[in-house]
Formats: structure tokens, sequence, C-alpha cells
């Protein structure tokens, strides 16, 4: 027998195919029925598809649900999908996002020990055991990171240091002095805690780090190997969504080569964005979650708008959970452009309003340096096109005004040519980031 | 009298002017003046054609953005001063010109054709006719 405990819940994480699929069968029936009875907006939604909670007997009857999207989510603030009394919950947080567009998510006590537990194994997988200190430099507040990390980093029994951000030098003090093992916090906040150290005339052999767990943000394979070097650690990814309860969703185990979803909680598919249909194994497509055991804030079929890839091959961890890559980018939905939060449907919204109508238009961003760029090419249409370059570019200027009132950034405005936005099956493509190279 | 003119968007990169004019040759458009308004960005060029309503079709059916405008197509004489009389002519009547071009030179009986968007140009005709100045029509145009 190893004396190192390598798995957080060995039972779970190693579990057979059959008893797994037995196991989210019985909860996936039990979740169907208690969303049915408490949540008006899912019965609505299970109506119109004309399914009931007889209908959903295992798994496999899973593609007979409805999806829900974060749009629901926004039609149902604050808390229009809550499925307990308000009473029974312990804590609520909440998407990033402007006003009114903010997603809440709601936890009872059993929520909050299933996401720890979830938190507890990706740390268990990051080498994290009771004798690690574990430093947690994510945001604390209505975000997920700082506290989903930290009840999970209890529960494992780590000295929890929640520094939360910023102020990068007393960061690496504190390392220094409270011999921090285990980093914690988005992976570009660890690149640059990696450059301060430098900076500061310190290596990898003055702090004590071996491990980080990064996550909340797209981040490639070169940046991984960066991090690892500038702080002498082995980096791991986490994935996790508000919606869903946060980090821990996934993590990712020694190999790295892909995140263990905590299946037992989450059962993932993988769609076809377009149709909605569910694709094969192996497949590339939408990530879509139902939450199995949530109790306040139930998903079912999620539309995460994550690009990504399922896998069930045999990993050399041992673990039996099936692995999701990093995402691969998003179909559309929120972008982050300089640190502020983007939804196209804002973009649609100011076009709307200055054309009074929708045109084909396309988001570009970019990164050039460490700056991101951010484009917005809109197709002219006969109404809008006005004969006098002067009509024309007061178009661009009232557009570029109204962009940056509603989203507090610049865009560059393109009027381009009719029919010049590439299509996709009939649909324009919105959304082009040309940051997340994975 | 108004001539029909046709304004096409166009991005600035490189091809777009040839790839609107192999449009016109290939629907066999005779063009009679052209001009391009630009910005960094994207350009607008203006065209009167023999044949505006085959154009369009052919424009059209190649996905450009195309627009009709009602432009005054005036001649002056091919001499110093020519165009100074005109300018005079529109100022006295207190109208503005949007803007302006020349269509092609014609060899035999008319000198110069000036082609010209103004603020009014029911007004601008009317001043035109009354200075005596001739005006082209969408069939001498064509001609022309
Ligand atoms: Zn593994």
């Amino acid at each position: 027998m190893a004396a190192e405990k390598i798995y957080w819940n060995k039972e779970i994480e190693t579990m057979g195919r059959d008893k797994m699929k037995a196991l989210q069968s019985e909860r996936l029936v039990k979740q169907v029925k208690h969303v049915w009875d408490n949540v008006p907006y899912y019965r609505h939604l299970m109506e119109e598809k004309g399914v009931c909670p007889d209908d959903i007997k295992s798994i496999d009857d899973l593609h007979k649900l409805p999806f829900i999207s974060k749009a629901d989510l926004r039609d149902n603030y604050p808390d229009g999908l809550l499925a307990v009394p308000k009473s029974e919950c312990v804590r609520i947080h909440a998407t990033s996002g402007t006003t009114g567009k903010r997603a809440i998510a709601f936890y009872t006590q059993k929520d909050l020990d299933i996401w720890d537990d979830c938190v507890a194994r990706a740390i268990t997988a990051a080498g994290g055991t009771k004798d690690d200190v574990v430093h947690i430099a994510y945001g604390y507040g209505l975000f997920t990171g700082g506290l989903g990390i930290h009840g999970g980093s209890h529960k494992v029994g780590c000295l929890t240091l929640p520094v939360s951000s910023g102020n990068t030098e007393r960061q690496i003090q504190f390392m220094q002095d409270l011999k921090s093992t285990i980093l914690c916090c988005t992976p570009s906040y660890a690149a640059y805690i990696g450059e301060t150290l430098h900076e500061m005339g310190l290596t990898p052999d003055d702090i004590d780090l071996k491990a980080g767990i990064f996550g909340a943000e797209p981040w490639t394979e070169e940046m991984r190997q960066e991090i690892e070097k500038s702080l002498g650690i082995k980096a791991y990814d986490i994935y996790g969504l508000t919606e869903t309860s946060g980090p821990g969703v996934a993590f990712e185990c020694e190999a790295q080569t892909g995140m263990h979803i905590n299946e037992d909680n989450f059962i993932a598919e993988i769609i076809d964005p377009e149709t909605g249909e569910v694709l094969p194994e192996g497949s590339k497509g939408e990530l879509v979650f139902t939450s199995i055991t949530k109790e306040a804030f139930p998903l079912l079929r999620y539309r995460t708008r994550d690009i990504c890839i399922l896998t069930r091959e045999k990993c050399p961890c041992g673990r039996t959970l099936v692995k999701m890559c990093k995402p691969m980018g998003r179909s559309d939905d929120m972008l982050i452009i300089k640190g502020v939060n983007v939804f196209p449907s804002q973009i649609e919204t100011v076009l709307l309003k200055d054309f009074n109508a929708t045109p084909n238009y396309q988001i570009v961003v970019d990164r050039v340096g460490n700056a991101d760029t951010f484009e917005i090419k809109v197709e002219l249409s006969d109404e809008m096109f006005g004969d006098t370059v002067k009509s024309i570019s007061e178009l661009e200027k009232k557009l570029s005004a109204d962009i940056v009132q509603i989203l507090g950034i610049k865009a560059k405005i393109s009027l381009v040519e009719p029919k010049t936005i590439p299509r996709s099956e009939g649909k324009a493509v919105r959304v082009i980031d040309k940051r997340k190279l994975v | 009298m108004t001539i029909k003119q046709l304004s096409i968007f166009v991005e600035n990169k490189p091809g777009r002017l040839s790839d609107v004019t192999a449009t016109l040759k290939k629907c066999n458009i005779n063009i009679r003046a052209i001009t391009t308004a630009d910005s960094s960005d994207f350009g607008i060029l203006r065209l009167i054609v023999d044949d505006t309503d085959k154009a369009i079709e052919c424009l059209k059916a190649d996905e450009y953005l195309v627009k009709i405008t009602n432009v005054v197509a005036v001649t002056a004489e091919d001499k110093p001063g020519g165009m100074a009389s005109i300018m005079k002519t529109l100022y006295e009547a207190n109208i503005s010109v949007e803007y302006m071009y020349s269509a092609f030179l014609n060899p035999s009986d008319v000198t110069a054709c000036l082609i010209l968007r103004a603020d009014n140009n029911e007004n601008a005709i009317e001043a035109l006719v009354d200075a005596g100045y001739k005006l082209l029509s969408a069939d001498e145009m064509a001609k022309f």
C-alpha cells in the first residue's frame, strides 16, 4: 500500500463506468423531479418540450430534456430558478457582468459541502495534503474563485492563506514568510507573480511553492510552461462555472492532459452548437452540464458555450472520470476584452438602437503585445448606406461613441461590404477571438 | 432635369475597384463618368453609366451595395473661366455643391461636362438653366 494518498475520494474517482452511470442515473431522475416540483420555469420549459419527470428513467434519457442557457439565467434574475426556500440557502455567488446581466447562484450547506469536496479532489490531485500551505490569490467576493478554493483547502486541512489578489510584492513576501506551497489564482496573475519574483531579484529557490492550481480564464500550454519555469512549480488547470458551482467542476491530474470532470455531480455532454444534437464521444462541440446534486440552483443541460472535447481514454493517474480538454474558445457569449466583460448581445443592442435593425456583425479580438485589440465589423446595409463619406463616417462615429458608452471600452468600428463576414451554416460567425490559441 | 448616379460602397482593400469595373464590363456597361470619395477605411465609387437599371441589377447580383442619387449634368465651355462661371451662378443662387466631378470628354459638340450634386438639385437646375447652361439628359449622357 502506498503511504501517500493520491485521491481525495478514491471510490468515486476510480469508479467503474457502469457503476458511475447507475449513480448518475439515480441522481438525475431525482434532480428532474426536484426541479419539476420546485421551479416553475423548468416545468414550463419541459412542458414546452413535451417531457415530464416520468420520461426520464436514466442518463440515456438526458437528451430528452430542454437546454437552459445564460439568457434563461439572466431572464430569471435574481432568484427565478431557485429550487429551495431562500431560508435553506447559506450563500450566493454571482457571475461578473454589468448590472442586471449577472446570474446569481444560490447554495445550501450541502451544495457548499459538495463543492468543497470537488475542490478537495483538485487540491489532492495537485499533490496537496494537510501539510500544505495554500496561498489563494484569487479575488474573494461574489466571484467563486477565492471562496471556492478556500472551502476545498479547508476540507483537505491545508493551512489556508486568503490573500486575495493584488499587491504582488506583498504576496511574494507572504509566500516567503509563511512558506506557501500551493498557489491558486488566475494563470495570468500567476505569470505576473513569476515576473515580479524575478524583478525582485529572487528565484524559485527563494520560495517554497511546489504546485499551482490555475483557472477562471483560458490559458495555453506555452503559458503553462512559462509559469512552471518562472515559479519552479507544476501548474494544474481547474475548470468551473459560477452557474454550476464554481472551480472544481473539473480538475487536472499529474498527467496534465485534460481535466477530470466530477461526474458524480456533473453530467457532461458535447453538442453541436447549431443543432443542439448530442455528438459522439471524442467530437468537438459545445460543452453542456447537468448538475445532479445541486439543491438550491440545479441546472439541467446548461449550455456553457465552451467549445471542448471529452475523452474516456485511460488516464495514467488511475482516475476513471471523463476528461475534458482545455476549452478551445466560446461559440459566443461573454468575452473578456481589456479586462472588461463584453456580451455580443450588448453590441447587438447598440446596433439595433443605431440602425433600427441588427445588421450582420463580427467581433474580432486579438492580442498585440500585451494589449487586447477589439474590432467590430459591421456589414453595411442598403438603409445604412448614405452616398456621402460624411454620412457613413458619422454613422461610424456614433456607433463608436455608443459602444464606449455601453461597454466602457473603445472598439475600432469597421464598416464592411455586404456578405463579406464569413457564414457558418447560414449564420454569420459573431466572434473571432484570436487570443485563444490552444 | 436630373440624371441617375450610382454610388457603390467599397472597402479600401486591394482589387476592389478592379472587381467593380470587371462586373460592369461583364454586363457590357459603359461608364460615362466616374469618381471616388475616400475615408481611410472605405470609399464610395460614384458612376454615371449608359444603362443604369442594368448596372444596378448586375452589381446587386455580385453583392455590391448600390445606391441611386439624382445629380445634375451640366455642360460648359472648355476654356478658362468655364468652371468659375458655373460656380458663381450657383453661389449667387445660394446653392451649395456637395460634390462634383467631370464626365469623360466628348470630342464632338460638347466640350466639357460637369456632374454635380447640390444641396437642392431643383434650385440648382433652375439657376443653371436661367443662366443659359445646357443640362444633359440621361439619354444624352448615355450617347455622350
Ligand atoms: Zn488523470
